[in-house]
């Protein structure tokens, strides 16, 4: 009997008929949901963007908050996040990768570890306002570190540390085992193969972890008004010591005021922290598409 | 078993030896994959070790420079003289036992790095006294494989051939001017005319180093080794010089194996 590519019996051709159906309906309704999701995103974004735009001049930027629409600005506030976000950084990076690389290189297969593993699980799945309340309890009051900066920032680097844990040891298990051996059995310390292989190797992943957690960090509010950021702050914090306001606190704030114009001056504050986030994220796509090609 | 220890030391008592395993045994959680193997590798030959898929051959030579310490649950009975010191005696660093022991893989491992930097790691990170592009250059060379690639060390390894690369990872072992080669199945991912670019290399590396060589290739084993050791299921059932264990084995079941009878 020779094959034939054509279906002999009606019967075959029928059912071959329904199954390409079906996948060209699969294809149409995941293209849909797609762009329905783009479009409502471009929505908002066009709705922001009409409301907020003629605010936003250098004088926005210049200002402090005010009580009159036409002389308030974001200088308190976006100085507040530029400084919120750089102690997150610093204090975020270095214990989330070392924490990671303990537990993926060092740290074996012992209950310690597992026990860590669990926990650092479910803290990515804590409301944020809980992080606020402990952040409150530890820092503020605990630490008498008072209503500033570094309270935040610890804060909010409690927050973020799960997720840049959790990246940076999927990013680490991708190295492959064989790079760690060759390290090895070239007479290597432990610590030298992590750090001259498995870490360059994992950058770029941990590079994403990072900057999915710091974005988070820059758009959270709720444990920062639980522990007391303030809503008008008229001066630049000057040390990790200072009291200060964050965008999404200025935002909130004017959002809540009966007054149109707040309204639109939120919209245009807005506007800046989606500018912040995304020159943040071009950064680090641009960094590791370096990395990447010094890989290759 | 008695019978191959004897065997072995009447063979090897006469001569040099830079490698003593006494009554080696490895077990992974309780499951031993090397029972009791006694024999000795000489200095300046090659030796390899043959036997079908899982007679314990990769394990017993990861022993050797001591990678086995990794994998959690291995338990390593017996002794292994390297220049007559036990290498796990408490004193002694792993890491320092694999500055003697250079290791080539199965599957070539370079680092995704440049040509140059594979070679310079090593003697790098252990604090390399001379010229390191001129220790470079000549590893390269030692490897042959210095003509095809002295005009573009700066360009990524991994753009390198299957083979090519197996002999970087080689040059990358030299650079560390080891005692000992470690060879694990170095030619099985590789095509006839790269394996036999490298077995001519061994030859080359022969008055210069001692290399053990793992490999269940039979051919390979009777070409490039002076000494053979057949092991299955975790035993030695023969040690001999090469020519003599391919052509007149002492037991029955070495015999099987070579012949193609079995395995």
């Amino acid at each position: 009997m020779t094959a034939s590519l054509t279906r002999s019996t009606t019967k075959q051709a029928h059912h071959m008929r329904s199954r390409h159906a079906k996948a060209r309906i699969f294809a149409k309704f995941c293209g849909l949901v797609t762009w329905l999701g783009t479009a409502l995103l471009l929505v908002l974004l066009w709705q922001i963007f009409s409301d907020g735009l003629r605010w936003l001049d250098i004088d926005f930027l210049r200002s402090f908050p005010s009580r009159f629409p036409e002389r308030a600005g974001i200088l308190s506030a976006l100085a507040g996040t530029l400084w919120l976000i750089s102690l997150v950084a610093i204090i975020a990076i270095p214990v989330g990768v070392a924490t990671a690389i303990y537990i993926e290189e060092f740290g074996g297969k012992g209950k310690l570890v597992k026990i860590i593993d669990i926990n650092i699980s479910n803290l990515a799945g804590v409301p944020s306002i809980v992080y606020g309340i402990i952040g409150l309890t530890l820092f503020v009051r605990g630490l008498q570190l008072e209503r500033s900066l570094i309270s935040g920032a610890l804060t909010m680097s409690l927050l973020i540390l799960p997720v840049i844990i959790i990246a940076s040891r999927e990013a680490i298990r991708t190295v492959p085992d064989s790079i760690r051996h060759a390290a090895i059995a070239l007479g290597a310390t432990q610590w030298q193969t992590v750090w001259s292989h498995v870490l360059p190797a994992s950058f770029p992943g941990i590079l994403t972890g990072v900057i999915l957690g710091l974005s988070r960090a820059i758009g959270e509010t709720a444990p920062l008004i639980m522990i007391g950021a303030l809503t008008y702050v008229a001066f630049v914090p000057e040390g990790p010591m200072d009291s200060f306001t964050a965008l999404p606190i200025q935002i909130f704030n004017w959002v809540s005021r009966p007054q149109e114009e707040f309204h639109e001056l939120a919209a245009a504050a807005i506007i800046v922290l989606l500018v912040v986030l995304l020159s943040m994220n071009s950064l680090a796509i641009f960094i590791r598409h370096k990395m990447e090609k010094k890989l290759q | 078993m008695s019978s191959q220890s004897i065997n072995a030391e009447t063979v090897t008592t006469e001569l040099d030896n830079i490698l003593e395993m006494e009554n080696v045994s490895v077990a992974y959680a309780g499951n031993y994959a090397v029972k009791n193997v006694s024999f000795n590798v000489a200095r300046n030959a090659i030796t390899s070790i043959i036997g079908p898929s899982g007679c314990g051959k990769s394990t017993l030579l990861r022993c050797l420079n001591r990678m086995n310490d990794f994998i959690l649950d291995v338990s390593i009975e017996g002794k292994i003289r390297f220049e007559g010191q036990d290498i796990y005696a408490r004193e002694v660093d792993a890491v320092e036992v694999r500055h003697h022991m250079g290791m080539v893989f199965q599957k070539p491992n370079p680092f995704p790095k440049s040509i140059f930097k594979n070679v310079a790691w090593g003697p790098t990170v252990n604090r390399y006294q001379g010229s390191i592009t001129e220790l470079v250059e000549r590893s390269l060379k030692q490897a042959s494989l210095w003509d095809e690639v002295k005009d573009r060390l700066n360009d990524s390894a991994l753009g390198l051939s299957g083979g090519q690369q197996q002999r970087l990872c080689i040059a990358r072992a030299l650079a560390m001017e080891p005692n000992v080669l470690l060879m694990d199945e170095p030619c099985s991912a590789l095509d006839p005319i790269s394996t036999a670019h490298i077995e001519d290399l061994m030859f080359d590396l022969k008055s210069r180093y001692t290399i053990v060589i793992v490999t269940h290739n039979m051919q390979q084993a009777s070409r490039v080794s002076d000494y053979t050791a057949f092991m299955e299921m975790g035993n030695l059932i023969e040690f001999d010089e090469s020519e003599r264990l391919f052509t007149r084995p002492s037991n029955q079941r070495t015999e099987d194996y070579v012949s193609g009878r079995f395995g």
